[in-house]
C-alpha cells in the first residue's frame, strides 16, 4: 500500500513536471527550486513533529483519554474535542501531533476528527496572522461563524457511517 | 510568481520543538533508556517511509502553481455564479497547493476581483479541510491513509454547505444595511 502511494505520487509529480517542461520551459528550473525549498523547509518540522508525537503519546494521561474522548463519550466528547482543537496553537504540525497521540491512546475516531477539523478551521494564530490581513474582517468573521457547525457535522457523519 | 515566505523555523515550530524535547526528556527519566530508544526507533522508521511522499507533495505543489491560470479563476466565482460558483470555489480550494501564505491572499484577490463572500468562504474552508497538498504533506504522515481518506470524505460537503450559508448571510447583511456590507 505504502509503495502504491509512493508510485502514484511520483507519477503525478513527473507528469506535472513534464507538462511544465513542455509548456513553460523557462519556469521548470524555478519550480524545481520552489519544490526543493519547500521540502527542506518542511523537513525539520515533520521530523520534530513525528518523533515528538510518539513521546507525547507516551506521556498523555492515557487512562483519561478513553473516558474523556473515547468512542462512547458522545456529544460531550465531541464538544470537548472541538474546544481543545480551537485552543490548540496553529502551525501545521502541532494539532496533528496531538491528535495522533490521542488516537494512539484510545480516543474515538469521530472525536479525533472533530478535534482535527476544529483545529484546522479555528486555530487563532492562523486567523489573526494570515486571514485577517488578507481579507475584509467581516468576511473572516462570517467565515468563522459558518464554520462553527462543521467539526460536529463531520464527526456525526463518521459516527453514522461507523468509519474509520 | 511571488516567493513564498515560509520559514523553516518560526514560533510554531518552536512550540512543537519544546513539546517534543520536553516529552522525550520526561519519557527518558520516567521510563528509562530502553523505552526511550524503542519509541525513537519506531518514530524514525515512520518518518523514513514518509520522506518520499513529502518530497513528491512539494514538487506537485510547485508544478501546479506554475500551470494553474489563476486570473481566469477569479472570473468564475462572482456573486451571481450560483451553486456552480460555490462548487468551483470548493474544487479550486481543494486543488490549489500552497500554505496560508498563498491561499489567503488569493481569497482576498478573488473578493476584490468580484467573487462573493460565499465563494471566498467555500474556497478558504475547502483549502483548510480538503486541500490535498496539506493532507499529503502534513496529515498523512501522522494518521495514515485510512483515517485521512475517511476524514476527507466526511469533509467534502462541508465547504459547500458553509459557502451557501455564508452567501445567504451576506445577502441578508447587505439587505439590512441598505446595500452596503
Amino acid at each position: 500500500m505504502n509503495l502504491i502511494i509512493d508510485i502514484a505520487l511520483w507519477t503525478i509529480a513527473l507528469a506535472l513536471g513534464l507538462a511544465v517542461a513542455l509548456r513553460r520551459r523557462p519556469m521548470l528550473g524555478q519550480s524545481l527550486r520552489y519544490g526543493a525549498r519547500d521540502f527542506l523547509t518542511l523537513l525539520p518540522r515533520i521530523a520534530i513533529g513525528m518523533i515528538g508525537s510518539g513521546f507525547i503519546a507516551e506521556l498523555l494521561p492515557q487512562h483519561l483519554i478513553p473516558s474523556w474522548l473515547g468512542p462512547g463519550t458522545g456529544a460531550a466528547g465531541l464538544i470537548l474535542a472541538a474546544f481543545a482543537g480551537a485552543l490548540t496553537p496553529g502551525g501545521p504540525v502541532v494539532g496533528f501531533a496531538i491528535a495522533t497521540a490521542a488516537l494512539k491512546s484510545g480516543a474515538g475516531a469521530p472525536q479525533v476528527i472533530a478535534y482535527t477539523i476544529a483545529w484546522a478551521l479555528f486555530a487563532l494564530p492562523r486567523v489573526l496572522i494570515f486571514e485577517i490581513p488578507s481579507m475584509p474582517a467581516r468576511v473572516v468573521w462570517l467565515r468563522v461563524a459558518v464554520s462553527l457547525p462543521l467539526p460536529f457535522l463531520a464527526a456525526w457523519t463518521a459516527m453514522l457511517v461507523g468509519k474509520p | 510568481m511571488p516567493a513564498r515566505r515560509r520559514r523553516a523555523f518560526d514560533w510554531s515550530a518552536a512550540v512543537i520543538t519544546v513539546l517534543a524535547v520536553t516529552s522525550a526528556a520526561l519519557v527518558y527519566f520516567r521510563d528509562g533508556q530502553a523505552r526511550f530508544l524503542a519509541i525513537l526507533t519506531a518514530d524514525l522508521a515512520l518518518f523514513g517511509t514518509m520522506l518520499p511522499k513529502v518530497m513528491a507533495g512539494c514538487l506537485i505543489g510547485a508544478f501546479v502553481m506554475m500551470l494553474l491560470p489563476r486570473e481566469t479563476v477569479s472570473r468564475w466565482v462572482g456573486a451571481e455564479s450560483g451553486l456552480a460558483g460555490i462548487l468551483l470555489a470548493t474544487v479550486a480550494g481543494a486543488i490549489l497547493p500552497g500554505g496560508p501564505f498563498t491561499i489567503y491572499p488569493i481569497a482576498g484577490a478573488l473578493l476584490a476581483a468580484g467573487a462573493d463572500a460565499g465563494a471566498a468562504c467555500a474556497f478558504v474552508i475547502s483549502w483548510t479541510l480538503l486541500g490535498y497538498a496539506r493532507a499529503l504533506v502534513w496529515e498523512l504522515p501522522f494518521f495514515g491513509l485510512d483515517f485521512v481518506t475517511w476524514r476527507i470524505i466526511f469533509s467534502i460537503p462541508l465547504p459547500i454547505l458553509a459557502g451557501l450559508a455564508a452567501r445567504a448571510a451576506w445577502k441578508l447583511m447587505l439587505k439590512r444595511n441598505g446595500g452596503v456590507a
